[in-house]
């Protein structure tokens, strides 16, 4: 089903968790709602789920307003994070409990919904574990069961909450294929949330990228890496280095940067930022540059230089150890910098913050 | 030995904690013993010191047998209330938020820190024939303190945070998550409650009703401001056994405190079994 949703808003207390949504999705897609936690991803999906209810704006699925159909009523799949199963129900139970509940006149009879649990069994690769208890399996099995019970009522919709932020890394990406096979298998339109780009871009057709309670960019990932619409967008897909630059005629400038490959931007004159990965920035020695190595650190395959400049401030970059003049690249040499690829953003450093702020270094983590 | 003595040899620190863990256990067993076991066998030994035959003609009297049958009465009156009660007020604080909610919690809580006999007291100054509502109720004919209502009323009130007090923790432990997936997979707000949130409640909630039947068979100050303690009429057994106490009938005062004793243990062994199915 295709999902049309506009001008969502929704407030908690004081705090807007989200501030004006726009977003289709069309019949089919998977699509991965990306962002850091407070992002309003989650309750963005709550509200699809009927879980939650925004406080303006509309929800259109099909032509039909479903703010006004209750949770029961929307045969949606939802899937949680810690899994939600009923742990007094065996794993037989808990996929037939969508089915069970259904008034007599729509409910399949016993026989139709024992056969129908065990084909999920059988598509979930759980057949084994059919008289077991929730307590009794792995995380990685739970979510299977997770699934299996949204999928028994044939939902309209999937919708899948950090489905796999409670496993294990070699789980993760096992479930991952997994569920890819699965959404091509039958076809629903999926929706689900991570903080977690690899698994974003591995298995969605398309990213919405979350901050703040808007959507920052939505694209793939080569184009939201490439091509991030915002700092956040920038800061969140990874490290960065960020620059000021003065802008003139529609090219960045700075002492001691090259930025000639950077194409013309439509921007007025004035100072800017440029931001750009530590690996698309190139040192090169030279005598006259203003930029001092004050750190060098090496792990073999590649360098890690902090550089300061006396009026840019400090940028640490990464550079493959064996392409540069490794030998020249000590501490105090003068350097020039030249910037490979990178992203130009209008005002000045005080708007967005600067590139060594701890707040990154989680993210740097976090990419494998 | 001073305790730096234990701390420097860890050899000799073995005998001297275990002999002061016996210390401690018998301390701990001793004391049970005396506070707890003798006055409770002494209820017994009382009640049987003229033979069978006077216990059973004490039990079988018709006040104490009528006293019997009020306090079961009020009993089964309140024990579903509170339940019903607790379920409803568990429910509201674990699985929602709304104003007021902190307050509603400590709201509950309050008949455990006032002494029933004040309890009492409100009730005999709302209900009595010189209370708030006593012309009113005397106008349409109903009569609350002096008779069962009252007693129920009051029992209710005392009992009231039992079986909310252990259904509460555990329904907030776990969560909304499955309530709202049972939503999400067409359930009703019924089948919800009956299919998900009942079955995980169930020992908490069977615990809390035998707390809660324990405490309102036994309760003493509240009802005796409210029930006027006629005999045959509004005598709880608890009161009653005062009652016989008073007429130095002892046999018969320690024989209807034998029948409580009872309950009383079969509750404690309920609720000693309830917790191991709760725990598990």
């Amino acid at each position: 089903m295709a999902i049309s949703i506009s001008h969502l808003t929704k407030r908690f207390g004081q705090t807007d968790v989200l501030r004006g949504i726009d977003l289709g999705v069309e019949k089919g897609e998977l699509v991965a709602l990306l962002g850091p936690s407070g992002s309003g991803k989650t309750t963005l999906l709550k509200i699809i789920a009927g879980l939650e209810w925004p406080d303006s704006g509309r929800l259109v699925v099909d032509e039909a307003d479903w703010l006004q159909l209750a949770a029961q009523d929307r045969r949606i799949g939802f899937v949680f994070q810690h899994y939600a199963l009923f742990p007094h129900m065996s794993v037989r139970d808990n996929l037939a409990f969508g089915l069970t509940v259904r008034p007599r006149s729509a409910r399949p009879a016993k026989a139709v919904i024992a056969a129908k649990v065990e084909e999920l069994l059988h598509f979930l690769q759980i057949s084994h574990l059919g008289d077991r208890y929730p307590a009794q399996l792995s995380g990685g099995q739970r979510q299977r069961v997770a699934l299996g019970r949204a999928l028994a009522i044939e939902p309209s919709i999937l919708l899948l909450d950090e489905p796999f932020g409670a496993l294990d890394a070699a789980i993760r990406r096992d479930l991952r294929r997994w569920l890819r096979g699965v959404h091509e298998a039958t076809g629903s339109t999926t929706i689900f949330v991570t903080h977690d780009q690899e698994e974003a871009f591995e298995l969605a057709d398309r990213v919405v990228v979350m901050g703040e309670g808007q959507i920052a960019q939505i694209g793939d990932a080569d184009a939201i890496h490439d091509h991030p619409a915002t700092p956040f967008v920038a800061r969140f897909m990874g490290a960065t280095v960020e620059l000021p630059v003065t802008m003139q005629s529609g090219r960045a400038r700075a002492d001691g940067l090259d930025l000639t490959v950077l194409p013309r931007r439509a921007l007025p004159d004035g100072p800017a930022q440029v931001f750009a990965r530590p690996e698309d920035i190139i040192p090169q020695p030279d005598p006259a540059g203003p930029w001092r190595i004050i750190s060098r650190t090496s792990n073999g395959a590649n360098l890690r230089l902090v550089l300061r400049h006396p009026d840019l401030g400090e940028a640490e970059l990464d550079t493959p150890r064996r392409a540069v003049a490794a030998d020249c690249m000590i501490a105090d040499a003068s350097m020039r910098l030249r910037i490979a690829f990178g992203t130009i953003f209008p005002g000045d450093r005080r708007n967005p913050a600067p590139a060594s702020e701890p707040e990154n270094i989680p993210q740097l983590e976090k990419t494998p | 030995m001073s305790m730096t003595a234990l701390d420097h040899h860890p050899a000799l620190s073995r005998p001297h904690a275990r002999r002061g863990d016996r210390i401690l256990i018998g301390l701990a067993v001793g004391l049970t013993l005396l506070f707890i076991v003798a006055p409770m066998a002494f209820i017994f030994a009382r009640a049987f010191s003229q033979g069978w035959q006077v216990y059973a003609a004490n039990i079988l009297h018709p006040v104490t047998l009528h006293a019997m049958w009020l306090t079961t009465i009020t009993a089964i009156i309140v024990v579903p209330i509170n339940v019903a009660f607790g379920i409803a007020a568990a429910w509201a604080v674990a699985k929602h938020r709304f104003p007021g909610r902190g307050i509603l919690v400590t709201i509950i809580e309050i008949p455990f820190s006032i002494s029933p006999i004040i309890a009492g007291v409100c009730y005999l100054f709302l209900y009595g024939r010189q209370g708030l509502l006593g012309p009113w109720l005397q106008a349409n004919d109903m009569q609350v303190i002096f008779a069962l209502p009252g007693i129920v009323l009051v029992t209710m009130f005392v009992t009231a945070p039992f079986v909310a007090r252990e259904v509460l923790p555990l329904m907030q432990a776990q969560g909304s998550e499955q309530e709202q997936a049972a939503v999400t997979l067409g359930a009703s707000g019924w089948q919800v409650f009956r299919r998900v949130t009942l079955p995980n409640i169930k020992w908490a909630l069977l615990y809390g009703a035998v707390l809660c039947t324990a405490r309102a068979v036994g309760e003493f100050g509240g009802v005796a401001v409210v029930s006027g303690n006629i005999r045959g009429q509004t005598n709880t057994l608890p009161l009653h056994v005062e009652l016989l106490f008073n007429d130095l009938n002892a046999v018969g005062a320690f024989a209807a405190a034998s029948t409580l004793t009872l309950i009383a243990i079969i509750a404690l062994v309920l609720k000693a079994v309830l917790e191991g199915r709760k725990a598990g």
